[in-house]
C-alpha cells in the first residue's frame, strides 16, 4: 500500500492536459461571447477600466458565469464520482438519490405559486426566492430519503436509491400538478428551468453556491481512500477499518448539499455528473484520490464548453445549457463506451 | 442576416458616427404588441431585434431574434448594441434586465395588459419611450376611434352566441381559452359569450364539459386548424360534433396574432370576429330557409 499515494508520470501528464484544457476554456469563456470585444478591451475591463459596455459584460456577465460554470461542473462531477464509488454503480448520478427532484419541486413551486404565496415579500428578496426554495427542496428530499435509508438500523444504500426513485416519481407528480395549474408564461418558465441555464449568474448567487459547494469537495476528497476500499465491498471496507456508516452518510449529505446548491442557482444540468467521472476513471485509473480531482476539472471543462456553445451558437438567442450537455455529452459518452469502456470495466 | 449585419458594421466603421445623428436609436423590443406599435408609429427602421412573440408586421420577423422574452440573454441583447430596450411587463429574467441596464442600455417597461382599452396606454408608452409623443397622440386617437367604431359594429352584430375558443387539440382533451385570456376578452368584445368562462386560463377541457357548455361556434386559429387537417376534422370530433357548433358546422378561423395580439390591429380583429360570428349565422339561416 506504500504506492497508494504515488502518482505516475502518465497520470501527471493527464492532469496537466485536463488542466490546460480547462484553463483554455476558462479564457475562452471570458474572451468570447455574442458581443465581440478586442483582447485589449477584455484585458483592460478585467484590470478594472470603467469602459461600458465592456466593463459590465466582462465583470458582471462573463466572469460570474465562468466561475459558476466551474463550480457547477466541479460539484456535479465530484458528486457523481463519489456516488458511483459509494454505490459501486457506474450509473449513479446525483439525480438518483432525489436531490434534483427535490430542487425541482422547490423551483417549480415558486415559479407557479410564487405570486400567490409570497405576494407580500419586498422586491429585493424575490430574486432569491427560487434558488432558496430549490435548495430547501433538495435538502428536504435528501433528509427524507436519508431517514428512510437509516430507518432499519444500518444505513442501506439500496433503500437510499429506492427512496430516491420514489421521491423523483412524487416530484414528477407535483410538477405535473404545477404544469396543469400554470399559465402559459409559467409553463414556459418552468420548462426552461428544468433545462438549466447559467444565464442568471450574478456574483451574489455564485458566491453563495461556491461557499456551499467548495467545503463539500474538500470533505469528499478526504474520503477518497474510504471510497477506494468500498470497491472491494462494504464488509471488506469495514474490516479494513473504514467507518462504513459514517462514510455512507457523509458522502450522501455532501452530495446533496453541493448538488442542491448548484442546482438552485443553475437549474438541473444533466450528464456532467454521469460522464465526467467516467472520463476521469478511464484516464487516471481506479483510485479516488485521482478520480475526484480529475473528474472535477473535467466537469468544469465540459460545463464551460457547453455554456460557451449555447452562448455562441445562435446569438442573440441563447438555448438552455441542458440541451448542450446532452447533445455533447450523449454522443461522446456513447463513443467512450464503444471504444474505451471494455478496457476500463471488463 | 449576417451579411446585412456585416454591411452595417462596415458602414458604421466607414462613416463618422455623427452622420447618423438624425437617425433614431437602435431599438430591441421584447413583446409582440409593442413591436406592432413601434412599426405602426413608423419607427420600424430603428428596430434591430425582436423576441419570438413579435410576428407582425412581417417585416419585424426579418430583425435579429433575441429569443423568448422571459428568457432573454444579457450578452445576446447587448450584442445588438441597442440604445433602447422596450419590454413587456413580464419580460425577464429581472437579473438579466438589470445587467443590460448596467451596461448602459435604457430599458422601458410597458404598462400591464388591460384588454383592448389597454392598447391605447401601450401606444402612449411606446411613443413616449421613442420621444415621438406627437405621432403617439395621433396614433392613440386613431386607435380609440377605430376601437369605438369596432365596438359599435360588434354591438350591432351582437349575437350573444356561445363561443368556444380552442387553442389546440392534439392528443387528449382540447385546450380551450377560459376566463382571464385574450381569447375571452375578444369574444366579449365581439358581443358573444365565452362558453368556457368557468375555466381559468388556457386549460384542457373535458369532452363532456364541452358538450355541456354547448358552444354555438368554435373559434380557432387558422394555423392550428391547418395542422389538424382542416376544420372538418375538428367539427367531426365526437365531443364537438355533439355541440350546437358541431351539429350546424359553425366555426370561425382567425390569424392567431391578429386575434390574440392585443395591439393596434385589435379593432380590426373585433370586427372580423363579430362579422365571422354573424355571417355564419346568416348563412345557416338561409340554408335552413
Amino acid at each position: 500500500m506504500a504506492d497508494a499515494a504515488a502518482i505516475s508520470g502518465g497520470q501527471r501528464a493527464v492532469f496537466a492536459a485536463v488542466s490546460v484544457a480547462c484553463a483554455a476554456l476558462l479564457i475562452a469563456a471570458l474572451a468570447l461571447g455574442p458581443v465581440p470585444l478586442s483582447v485589449g478591451a477584455v484585458l483592460s475591463a478585467l484590470a478594472g477600466a470603467e469602459v461600458e459596455p465592456a466593463a459590465t459584460i466582462l465583470r458582471e456577465i462573463r466572469a460570474p458565469r465562468a466561475v459558476l460554470a466551474v463550480v457547477v461542473g466541479a460539484s456535479l462531477a465530484i458528486a457523481g464520482a463519489s456516488l458511483q464509488g459509494l454505490l459501486r454503480n457506474p450509473l449513479a448520478d446525483p439525480g438518483l438519490i432525489g436531490v434534483t427532484a427535490g430542487a425541482t419541486v422547490g423551483a417549480v413551486g415558486v415559479i407557479v405559486l410564487g405570486d400567490l404565496l409570497f405576494a407580500g415579500l419586498p422586491d429585493a428578496v424575490r430574486p432569491y426566492l427560487l434558488p432558496a426554495a430549490a435548495f430547501i427542496g433538495a435538502a428536504a428530499a435528501t433528509l427524507f430519503v436519508f431517514t428512510l435509508a437509516k430507518g432499519a438500523g444500518a444505513f442501506s444504500a439500496v433503500i437510499l436509491i429506492l427512496a430516491g426513485v420514489a421521491i423523483s416519481a412524487l416530484a414528477g407528480a407535483f410538477v405535473g400538478v404545477m404544469v396543469y395549474l400554470s399559465d402559459d408564461e409559467q409553463l414556459r418558465d418552468l420548462t426552461f428551468w428544468t433545462l438549466g441555464s447559467l444565464g442568471g449568474a450574478q456574483w451574489t448567487t455564485v458566491t453563495i453556491a461556491a461557499l456551499a459547494a467548495a467545503p463539500m469537495w474538500v470533505f469528499l476528497f478526504a474520503l477518497a481512500r474510504a471510497l477506494d476500499l468500498f470497491q472491494i465491498g462494504e464488509r471488506a471496507a469495514f474490516h479494513a477499518g473504514v467507518a462504513v456508516e459514517r462514510v455512507k452518510i457523509g458522502v450522501a449529505a455532501a452530495v446533496a448539499l453541493s448538488v442542491g446548491a448548484v442546482t438552485a442557482v443553475a437549474g438541473p444540468i444533466g450528464f456532467i455528473g454521469l460522464i465526467a467521472p467516467h472520463i476521469a476513471r478511464m484516464l487516471v485509473g481506479p483510485r479516488h484520490a485521482l478520480i475526484l480531482p480529475c473528474a472535477a476539472i473535467i466537469g468544469a471543462t465540459l460545463t464551460l464548453a457547453a455554456d460557451l456553445a449555447v452562448r455562441m451558437i445562435a446569438p442573440p438567442q441563447e438555448p438552455p445549457i441542458g440541451i448542450a450537455t446532452a447533445l455533447i455529452g450523449g454522443p461522446f459518452f456513447l463513443w467512450l463506451i464503444a471504444t474505451r469502456a471494455k478496457a476500463t470495466y471488463a | 442576416m449576417k451579411s446585412i449585419r456585416a454591411f452595417l458594421l462596415a458602414l458604421s466603421l466607414a462613416v463618422p458616427s455623427f452622420a447618423f445623428a438624425d437617425d433614431g436609436p437602435r431599438i430591441v423590443v421584447a413583446g409582440g404588441d409593442l413591436t406592432e406599435i413601434v412599426f405602426a408609429l413608423g419607427r420600424g427602421d430603428d428596430v434591430v431585434g425582436v423576441d419570438t412573440t413579435s410576428g407582425w408586421p412581417l417585416e419585424a420577423t426579418t430583425r435579429e431574434q433575441v429569443g423568448y422574452m422571459r428568457r432573454l440573454s444579457a450578452e445576446g441583447v447587448l450584442s445588438l448594441t441597442p440604445d433602447l430596450l422596450l419590454v413587456a411587463p413580464d419580460a425577464g429574467p429581472k437579473s438579466v434586465l438589470e445587467l443590460i441596464e448596467k451596461a448602459g442600455v435604457e430599458i422601458a417597461t410597458a404598462p400591464g395588459d388591460d384588454g383592448a382599452d389597454g392598447v391605447a396606454d401601450k401606444i402612449a408608452f411606446v411613443s413616449t419611450a421613442l420621444g415621438a409623443t406627437e405621432a403617439g397622440e395621433a396614433a392613440k386617437k386613431d386607435y380609440q376611434l377605430r376601437l369605438d367604431g369596432a365596438r359599435e359594429i360588434a354591438s350591432g352584430d351582437a349575437t350573444g352566441q356561445r363561443v368556444l375558443f380552442v387553442l389546440s387539440i392534439r392528443d387528449g382533451a382540447p385546450i380551450v381559452g377560459g376566463a382571464d385570456t385574450s381569447a375571452n376578452e375578444m369574444i366579449r368584445e365581439a358581443g358573444a359569450v365565452n362558453a368556457a368562462a368557468d375555466i381559468d386560463g388556457y386549460k384542457p377541457m373535458n369532452a363532456e364539459a364541452i358538450i355541456a357548455a354547448a358552444p354555438d361556434v368554435i373559434l380557432m386559429t387558422n394555423a392550428h386548424a391547418d395542422r389538424l387537417g382542416g376544420l372538418d376534422d375538428v367539427l367531426d370530433r365526437p365531443d364537438i360534433s355533439l355541440t350546437p357548433a358541431g351539429r350546424e358546422r359553425r366555426a370561425v378561423l382567425m390569424d392567431a396574432l391578429l386575434l390574440l395580439g392585443m395591439g393596434p390591429r385589435t379593432p380590426e380583429a373585433i370586427v372580423e370576429l363579430s362579422r365571422g360570428l354573424s355571417a355564419k349565422r346568416d348563412n345557416d339561416a338561409s340554408e335552413d330557409g
